[in-house]
């Protein structure tokens, strides 16, 4: 192994082609003979379907239309429980429910196409309210309109309560939807046929769960499907799940019409239609004694899961577990539920329900500092996880990690001890009020519990007679640097330059299954099946005599040539393997919950404008503990892009509903930051090399997700006074709770 | 609607520059009703493209003259990411009509760098890491390149107000600003 | 794209005269185009309910900034760039230089045109209170010759005007505000940059000795137009500035204003803005 090349700000492989323009995104090719393909959706929330008219002045017999009658498999998308329809077929469940495929190669008439089409809905009683599906107040799915529920217990919380000498503390927080917006929308080409299946290229981030789906959909075996991934243009879980149902729609169209199909949303579309973050509900009731130690956490943790179950358990699950965040406490009940509501599905979208429980978490242990008279630093000090303690699913942390020195250096960076004491002095009479406030919080890598377990992922390597090597996996580049980082890796592995690696595009033709691009699980998990695979090739080099322990690229290239005129062809493949210390009981929720976690602390300081109440972060630190750091820039900038949407989840992005569709399905009414609205991202890793990642990573793609919403509104409190449990947190509630203050006041 | 032709009639704009009087032309018997013929320079080159006249221009570069770099990112004038330069300003293609870019001189991503060698602005993107999924990186790449053909020296808060009609999901904008501020750089090392 | 593309039209007049015969002709038919940034937006979203156009962006009579006769003249195809960069705009109307700078983004900049913004009559543009506080009035043509209107007369409804169907706006003039006035503006749309305004305030106030001499209020997205605060302006004109003043002047504006609950904010929310900002501009104009 060398050290060439992990660490270094290598260039982005695909970075030439992205800023010449010459990357190809799916709205970039085109197929011989194509046509383009609309979806006609659901009006209504809930209803049955009781007639669909095709309106006058279409000349229809030009059209391919496609019903759930036309569907030849399962008129499912497969995933968890496959309960989503790819078409509604007699009743619908959401706005924007697909109901209708239509393709014609004139795009301008298949508007006006779609137009003409009128589903006649009877309405039903639709849920729109998390409180009112856990209420029940009407059962839209199941027996309960419960998706899945968990239980994670740790010591005996019940007998916490009435201990003498305990401080009690409750509080309530909450956290609407957020929109994935990655610029380029949902979108994919397909073709298919009898004879040679069905093939779909297109934007997104698992090219093997449209795959899986596929196969499902039309009853086809394997080889008769293929899936390739284009250059995609942020997914950010957006593209987990939902290409999925789009690759369905095309390829449904494609095989009625026999040509090629093009569908991609437009911006509205893809808004209104597609998933968002899970709106969730945490309430809080912790026991604290007087000098600060956490005796008991109970946690009730609910999230909105939409119409049909999708991913909603898996979130879930990484939800609860992220509960009770990176503290020591003997006693802790977490329970959850994901519940049904008459919205387009929920899904996956960076940090994966954790954001939603940190924010209460780091909110309630504000509340709980101030409770007891201390510092939000302080409590927090005092109950940091340390080497040898255990998480609220008891695993025990293996790992050295000093939460406190990643809180020096962030405190050090933000000057917030100064700054603290001096917004507290000037806010006095200003009409701008500052406030700086922090999380501390951690992050899971990788797929949780047994995830990774029963995914057996692989990944290959194949080096060519020239001495290049090929990086074969399923894992995609999506803007994070997936390419660049696999080639650093393979290349250190192997002592190569970075430029005589390659990392092939996904194409489930031609590369093995190494599971999804989700989870941060693609450096770190997938990232060491590519450092493996690629020690492998050199194995095979040595045992078969061609190459020595101290070798060039030379040799390399030369040992590759040989063994290739001899046996063909030079592969590896590595699949994965559960390090044996990891144990996971997925009934009672308890053991080792993920090989590894990112620690960080972030600070930010926000100011308050009192005759606008709008709320802007002005400066942000963001310090982290990731194991080793393989990219210096790309790691950067994984996470200043997760703070900025942290903050446009926390003050900017709101999305108003109404009867369960987005009343403000457009870039000019859902306003994410623009470059104008983010502060200053101050970056620091801690690296504390990891066993089980290549070269010592950890993951980080979705870390940064997490700490921005509950730093920034515990800043807030110090800046208004006025504490607040909800994101997003815009002006208008900002105002009220003030207006509330004043009249308390008077 | 997908007929181009391309040749080098430069004739179409004056001798000062300016645009003729009634500039377009019907399309010939084979062009489909309704649409209309335009000329105008893409990239350098003088083109004669057909089309509704109402037509995006960023559909035009993208279908007719197959230049895809120019991406659709939101269609309203919101994103910035189908940015090109029209007569020497920055606009977004997506809400120029066809009709109005008779003799006009367009400057798409695909005509940024000079032959091989990038223009610093993409350049600096690279090593910056200003580009993560690419999607804005050619709006971001014009955007930045207008920037500083108006003002070759600007200030953070000229960068940030330049860039902010160009959204970016990816990058928390910090290395996207670190990018101009290394291309300001190195052009001023270049001119000494 | 959701618009049917085939069933639209927009023609290239050779000059203004033609474009005017075109609007006396087939009045209500045909209707101008200039920079785009509003009726794209609508094409794109199939939601341009009029079909047939004719671009104006060519008619080099339509632009400029000229000042002459107490006035200062502003072509209506003035790009909000041209406004930024016009060093007479921002020395003597610097609400309007600002309203300009907020608007958009740099390319929405270069090509929105202050004609389009007043002619697409949305109460939430952002350069029509600025207009509105320093008194604007519009110069309206037609075939048949041209008329001067006050800009506070100009809109009549939600996006309805006094406009007729034969005419097209040619030109926007100013007076010269006097040197002492102060300026005062503020849009509110929760981000920095490219936000459609929750609240626009636009003032401009003179005073004589702790004395109200003169004062002009307008407002955007508080009313179903673009809105000049006239009762509140009355209000206050003549009188010593003073708390009490103050407050019945909030009261007053409250009164005065129509704010609605929409996708981007509460009608709560506006009315409590525009007072703060209200105080904000009397209490910092002394």
């Amino acid at each position: 192994m060398s050290d060439k090349n992990i660490g270094k700000p290598v260039p982005r492989k695909e970075g030439r082609a992205k800023v010449t323009g010459a990357a190809r995104y799916v709205d970039d090719l085109d197929a011989p003979g194509m046509l383009y393909g609309v979806t006609v959706r659901s009006h209504v929330a809930r209803g049955r379907i009781r007639e669909i008219v095709f309106g006058e002045g279409i000349p229809w017999d030009e059209f391919t239309v496609v019903t759930a009658r036309d569907i030849a498999g399962t008129n499912a998308v497969a995933l968890i429980l496959n309960d989503q329809p790819y078409l509604a077929d007699r009743v619908v469940n959401h706005a924007e429910e697909p109901i209708l495929l239509l393709a014609h190669e004139d795009k301008y008439l298949l508007e006006e196409a779609r137009r003409a089409v009128r589903v006649d809905i009877e309405p039903l009683p639709a849920v729109f309210r998390l409180e009112d599906s856990l209420a029940v107040k009407e059962i839209i799915w199941g027996e309960d309109n419960v998706f899945k529920s968990y239980r994670v217990e740790k010591g005996d919380v019940d007998g916490v309560w009435d201990a003498p000498g305990l401080v009690v503390v409750e509080g309530e927080y909450a956290t609407g939807a957020q929109e994935q917006l990655y610029v380029e929308t949902n979108g994919v080409i397909a073709t298919a046929s009898a004879e040679d299946g069905v093939v779909v290229q297109g934007s997104m981030q698992c090219p093997y769960y449209v795959h899986k789906a596929l196969l499902k959909l039309f009853d086809l075996p394997e080889d008769k499907v293929r899936v390739i991934q284009t250059e995609t243009g942020g997914g950010f879980g957006g593209k987990e799940e939902y290409p999925s149902m789009i690759a369905g729609h095309a390829a449904l169209l494609a095989w009625k019409s026999g040509r090629a199909v093009k569908m991609i949303y437009d911006r509205a579309e893809d808004m209104t239609a597609t998933t968002k973050r899970h709106p969730s509900r945490t309430r809080h009731r912790t026991a604290v004694t007087r000098d600060g130690r956490l005796v008991g956490m109970e946690i009730d943790f609910a999230i909105d899961g939409g119409a049909y179950a999708t991913l909603s358990s898996v979130v879930l699950s990484r939800g609860t577990i992220h509960a009770a965040g990176p503290y020591n406490c003997p006693n802790v009940r977490i329970s959850s539920r994901a519940v049904a509501t008459n919205a387009p599905p929920h899904g996956a979208f960076r940090g994966f329900g954790a954001p939603q429980s940190i924010f209460a978490l780091e909110r309630h242990l504000d509340k709980v500092a101030a409770a007891v008279g201390l510092a939000p630093e302080e409590l927090r000090r005092r109950n940091f996880l340390r080497r040898g303690e255990t998480t609220a699913t008891g695993q025990v942390i293996g790992e050295e990690v000093d939460l406190g020195a990643l809180l020096d250096r962030a405190f050090e960076l933000s000057e917030y001890q100064a700054k603290r004491e001096r917004f507290t002095r000037e806010n006095v009479g200003s009409k701008i009020k500052r406030g700086i406030g922090f999380a501390s919080f951690m992050h899971g890598a990788g797929f949780t519990g047994s995830g990774e377990k029963y995914l057996q992922s692989v990944v290959g390597c194949e080096a060519t007679s020239e001495g290049r090597v090929r990086v074969l996996s399923a894992s995609t580049e999506i803007g994070q640097g997936t390419n660049t980082i696999f080639a650093q890796i393979a290349a250190d592995a192997l002592g190569l330059d970075y430029e005589r690696v390659e990392v092939v595009r996904p194409d489930t033709s031609q590369v093995p299954n190494s599971g999804p691009t989700v989870a941060s699980r693609t450096c770190m998990i997938v990232g060491k099946l590519v450092e493996s695979a690629a020690l492998q090739l050199k194995q095979t080099l040595a045992g078969a005599g061609l190459l020595r322990e101290a070798y060039t690229q030379d040799d390399f290239a030369r040992a590759c040539r040989v063994y290739i005129e001899r046996n063909g062809a030079l592969k590896s493949f590595s699949q994965y393997k559960q390090p044996e210390d990891i144990e996971w009981d997925d009934e009672h929720y308890r053991g080792d919950a993920y090989g590894a976690y990112a620690w960080a602390v972030y600070v930010a300081e926000v100011s308050v404008d009192t005759l606008t109440y709008e709320a802007r972060v002005e400066d942000f630190v963001a310090v982290q503990e990731v194991g080793r750091v393989i990219h210096p820039v790309l790691a950067a900038g994984q996470i200043e892009g997760g703070v900025a949407q942290g903050i446009g989840w926390t003050l900017y992005e709101s999305v108003v509903w109404a009867d369960g569709r987005m009343a403000n399905g457009q870039m000019t009414n859902y306003i994410i930051p623009t470059s104008a609205d983010i502060p200053p991202i101050r970056v620091h890793f801690f690296e504390n090399p990891y066993a089980g990642g290549p070269a010592g990573a950890k993951g980080i793609g979705e870390l940064p997700m997490d700490g921005p919403a509950p730093a920034i509104l515990n800043a807030i409190e110090q800046a208004t006074g006025v504490s607040f449990n909800y994101v997003p947190l815009t002006p208008e509630t900002i105002m009220e709770a003030l207006e509330r203050e004043t009249v308390k006041a008077c | 609607m997908k007929e181009t032709r391309t040749g080098t009639d430069e004739t179409r704009r004056g001798a000062d520059g300016t645009r003729r009087d009634n500039p377009v032309e019907r399309p010939g018997a084979d062009g489909a009703r309704g649409q209309v013929c335009v000329r105008c320079t893409v990239n350098g080159e003088a083109v004669v493209l057909q089309a509704y006249p109402l037509a995006r221009l960023l559909d035009v570069l993208r279908e007719n003259l197959k230049l895809t770099g120019t991406k659709e990112g939101c269609g309203e004038g919101e994103c910035g990411a189908c940015s090109v330069i029209l007569d020497g300003e920055l606009v977004n293609s997506c809400l120029v009509p066809f009709v109005q870019v008779e003799g006009a001189l367009i400057k798409t991503v695909e005509g940024v760098a000079d032959g091989e060698r990038l223009h610093a602005v993409q350049q600096a993107l690279i090593e910056c890491g200003g580009a993560q999924c690419g999607i804005c990186t050619p709006g971001m790449v014009l955007a930045a390149v207008s920037l500083l053909e108006r003002n070759p020296r600007p200030t953070e808060a000229d960068i940030r107000e330049g860039l902010a009609g160009n959204l970016c999901r990816c990058t928390g904008y910090m290395k996207i600003f670190g990018a101009v501020v290394r291309a300001t750089e190195e052009r001023m090392k270049m001119e000494g | 794209m959701r618009a049917y593309l085939p069933a639209y039209e927009l023609v290239v007049p050779r000059t203004l005269g033609d474009a005017l015969a075109m609007l006396r002709d087939e009045p209500g038919v045909w209707r101008p185009f200039a920079g785009g940034t509003d009726l794209m937006v609508l094409l794109e979203a199939g939601k341009l309910e009029h079909r047939k156009f004719f671009s104006v962006r060519h008619l080099a009579e339509l632009r400029g900034i000229e000042e002459a006769g107490g006035y200062v003249t502003i072509g209506t195809l003035t790009t909000y760039t041209e406004v930024r960069r016009s060093p007479l705009l921002a020395r003597e109307f610097p609400l309007l230089v600002r309203a300009a700078s907020e608007t958009g983004g740099v390319a929405i900049q270069n090509r929105g045109t202050l004609g389009g913004n007043i002619a697409n009559a949305s109460p939430a543009a952002d350069s029509p209170p600025a207009l509105l506080a320093y008194g604007a009035e519009i110069e309206l043509i037609s075939a048949g010759g041209s008329r001067w209107v006050a800009y506070a007369d100009f809109h009549t409804g939600y996006k309805q005007t006094v406009m007729r169907a034969d005419e097209m706006i040619a030109r926007v003039r100013l007076p010269h505000p006097r040197v002492e006035a102060r300026h005062f503006y503020r849009k509110v749309g929760t981000r920095r940059a490219q936000a459609i305004s929750k609240v626009c305030f636009a003032g401009l106030v003179e005073t004589d000795g702790g004395v109200i001499s003169e004062v002009r209020i307008a407002l955007g997205s508080v009313a179903p137009v673009v809105l000049r605060c006239r009762r509140t302006e009355e209000l206050l004109r003549g009188r010593m500035l003073d708390a009490e003043l103050v407050g019945a002047a909030l009261e007053e504006i409250a009164r005065e204003i129509a704010p609605i609950d929409d996708v981007r904010s509460t009608a709560g929310y506006r009315t409590r803005v525009v007072r703060n900002l209200l105080a904000e501009f009397l209490t910092s104009s002394f």
